[in-house]
């Protein structure tokens, strides 16, 4: 009798056992999605969302300090957002600046960029500056306004670091440019 | 089937048991609880489905046999291919194994009979109604399914019934497995004999008790599967539909993590066959006992680890082909230390070459080359060049067939005297040995050559420059099949014969069914358990 018992012990068992290896099976649909996702096998459905810019040295870090004066006749207050970022050659890169026109009188003013070493310069690319054009300043209006560059990747091997500075100058009377935005934002 | 009877005045001398009623006829079959009945029905069962399955091959070699289209259209050899494969690892090769489960291990570790013998007479019972669906599905519209045995998604979502009908064959076929395993494990651990310790089981006991195992882990992953096509088909889950979601590749995992531990639900029986006949005719104790239970139990084990290896052309990111290809290398290791155990059984041994003796060093040289073409096909980058092509036809058989069904034949061989009283014609099962070596190795070398050149599997043409060797093959099927009859004109004559074999026709065989019952095994023995020592 204790026989038989022993052998319905081992046979209940042997039943879990099926029917938790029926549920593996089923199982294995989540986990397989899941180890998908995180190792990215299926790469088909996001073969075009990310291009690799070939052109992005990523074997060199080039530090680049940012740097604003304002001269002193004008009374506006003038810093970058961020004083230095690690950035490779051929990146597209995006920093901020901010001015502020501290006088209560509407003020136009047009920056002018210099970098240190000089010969960074040359392959200083930027596509998108506040220095293109002049600015004008509402009383007490705060903007802050963005540089978009690429480092040249032909930058000489010795520069590991480049500042880029800008000195906003008084151009108040000055014969309007074409550029000039209407409304007083940066192009 | 009233030939296979050959014990049945064994009734009449067991007036101890007269509270059993025996029905005589066909309901004797039907309704036995009898581990040596349903051992007998088990191995007629896949006799009769080997010849189907073999039929099948039979259709495709004469399809082979030159270039061009002759004899079947494209879909029926798909689903020959399909059903060869299905009925010959479902209905010949593991039924035949539970055959000799069945009449074995009750005998082998002095056990009355198996611990559930209604649930045995219904594991078998299952069996007949799930060939049924298989051969009926032929003749269903669309006919059966043209998939392959591995059940491919998306193919199976696009089927006619007969994939459905394959599916529920899948499904009984699966339950009859697991009921026997359970039955198997159940019986092993809890029936020994006094005295019959796991570590003093023969060889073919252990493997079983692994194998029950396996099956009882694997089979419902693959029930689940086809589960999944099924309501893929139906019921609108999206579980291998693309479209919908869903991913075919998770088929070809799922199906794996069943599929791969299936080949050694096949081998590691035929490994304890081998382990019990090698010994016996070398009159030495199998060399590394403990080792070869080591072995299995890795063998086993690795053998939830390799699955990926079946499907390294699917995509897989470069680190998990890696990892498979090295857990596959490691299943060599313990294989190995099989294989150089039995010649180390052999070393010294006073050899004898009969029947039963000749199909284990079949197996050993057949299987061994199997083996290093299954090493060969792991490594990745040939893996590539060689997937689906005839190499792999070739590398599988040379497992399945020279590995498993030789050492079937072989254990048919050394327990046919003991199952029916009588001694087979040694002449000839020699010349059934010989000549299945010879056709064997016509039919299955020359793939190898055929798939290095390129040639891919499952494809009713080929290119001309295929031709001798496909008609080299062919030529070699055909004997292949035709000496299986021989084989089963041996097997009827020993059960005629009127010669009585003596209790142990082997004189090296040790286990309990040799030195314990007398020849031919009672219809019930060890009522009263033997106490080993």
């Amino acid at each position: 009798m204790s026989k038989k018992d022993e052998n319905r012990g081992i046979l209940v068992k042997m039943l879990v056992v099926t029917v938790v290896m029926f549920g593996f099976g089923y199982a294995l649909v989540p986990l397989y999605k899941k180890i998908c996702e995180v190792t990215g096998v299926n790469e088909v459905e996001r073969a075009n969302a990310l291009p690799l810019n070939t052109q992005v040295d990523s074997t060199r870090v080039v530090t680049l300090e940012l740097d604003a004066n304002v001269r002193s006749d004008l009374p506006w207050k003038f810093r970058p957002l961020q004083s230095s970022v690690k950035v490779h050659p051929g990146q597209l890169v995006q920093v901020m600046y901010e001015v502020r026109n501290a006088s209560d009188r509407p003020i136009t003013g047009q920056a002018i960029p210099s970098y240190g070493p000089q010969v960074a310069g040359q392959f200083f690319r930027k596509q998108e500056c506040f220095c293109f054009a002049k600015q004008t300043f509402a009383p007490g209006e705060v903007r802050q306004m963005p540089v978009v560059f690429v480092i040249d990747a032909g930058l000489p091997k010795d520069v590991t670091t480049i500042t880029l500075s800008y000195t906003f100058f008084n151009v108040e009377g000055a014969a309007p440019t074409a550029a000039k935005p209407a409304d007083g934002k940066a192009g | 089937m009233s030939a296979v009877i050959g014990h049945e005045h064994d009734h009449d001398h067991d007036h101890a048991h007269g509270h059993e009623y025996h029905p005589g006829g066909l309901m004797r079959w039907v309704k036995t609880t009898n581990h040596k009945d349903i051992g007998t029905m088990y191995l007629w069962f896949s006799f009769v489905m080997f010849l189907t399955g073999g039929f099948m091959a039979m259709v495709i070699r004469a399809e082979l046999f030159k270039p061009g289209m002759q004899i079947v259209n494209p879909e029926v050899f798909n689903q020959m291919t399909t059903l060869h494969g299905l009925i010959m690892v479902f209905g010949a090769i593991m039924p035949a194994f539970v055959g000799f489960a069945n009449w074995l291990i009750p005998m082998q570790i002095g056990a009355p009979d198996m611990a559930f013998p209604r649930m045995n007479n219904w594991s078998f019972w299952l069996l007949p109604p799930a060939a049924l669906l298989l051969i009926i599905s032929l003749f269903v519209p669309g006919g059966a399914p043209g998939v392959g045995w591995t059940l491919y998604a998306p193919l199976t979502v696009q089927q006619g019934m007969g994939m459905d009908l394959t599916i529920f064959a899948v499904h009984i076929l699966g339950m009859s497995s697991i009921m026997g395993s359970i039955n198997i494990v159940t019986t092993i651990l809890n029936l020994r004999a006094p005295g019959m310790t796991l570590m003093k089981m023969p060889l073919f006991v252990w493997t079983w008790l692994i194998t029950a195992y396996l099956l009882i882990a694997v089979m419902p992953v693959f029930a689940g599967a086809v589960t999944m096509t099924l309501t893929d088909r139906h019921f609108g889950t999206h579980f291998f539909n693309a479209a919908g979601g869903g991913d075919p590749v998770l088929y070809q995992h799922i199906f794996w993590f069943f599929g791969h531990p299936e080949v050694y639900i096949i081998a590691i029986p035929a490994f304890g066959v081998v382990s019990q006949v090698i010994p016996a005719f070398s009159r030495k104790p199998l060399f590394g006992y403990t080792s070869m239970v080591y072995a299995v139990a890795s063998i086993a084990i690795l053998s939830f680890l390799v699955w990926a290896h079946h499907m390294y052309t699917t995509g897989l990111p470069v680190t998990a082909q890696l990892y498979y290809m090295y857990a596959t290398m490691l299943i060599a290791v313990p294989t190995g230390v099989k294989v150089f155990n039995w010649v180390a059984t052999m070393w010294k041994g006073s050899l004898t070459f009969e029947t039963p003796m000749l199909f284990s060093l079949g197996f050993l040289f057949l299987f061994t080359i199997g083996g290093f073409s299954g090493l060969v096909l792991s490594i990745v980058p040939v893996d590539i060049q060689l997937q689906d092509t005839y190499y792999v036809v070739a590398h599988f058989h040379y497992v399945m067939v020279a590995g498993a069904l030789f050492s079937a034949f072989a254990g048919i061989y050394f327990w046919l005297p003991k199952w029916t009283g009588h001694m087979y014609d040694e002449t000839l099962g020699k010349v059934h040995f010989w000549l299945s070596f010879i056709f064997f190795n016509m039919i299955f070398f020359v793939q190898h050559f055929l798939g290095l050149a390129g040639m891919p599997r499952r494809v009713p043409d080929y290119a001309p420059q295929f031709t001798d060797f496909n008609m080299i093959s062919s030529i070699g099927a055909f004997g292949f099949g035709l000496s299986q009859l021989l084989f089963l004109y041996v097997v009827i004559k020993t059960i005629r014969s009127h010669e009585p074999a003596p209790q142990k026709p082997w004189e090296g065989a040790d286990s309990l069914e040799w030195t314990h019952l007398p020849t031919p095994a009672p219809y019930h023995s060890f009522v009263t358990p033997p106490t080993v020592k």
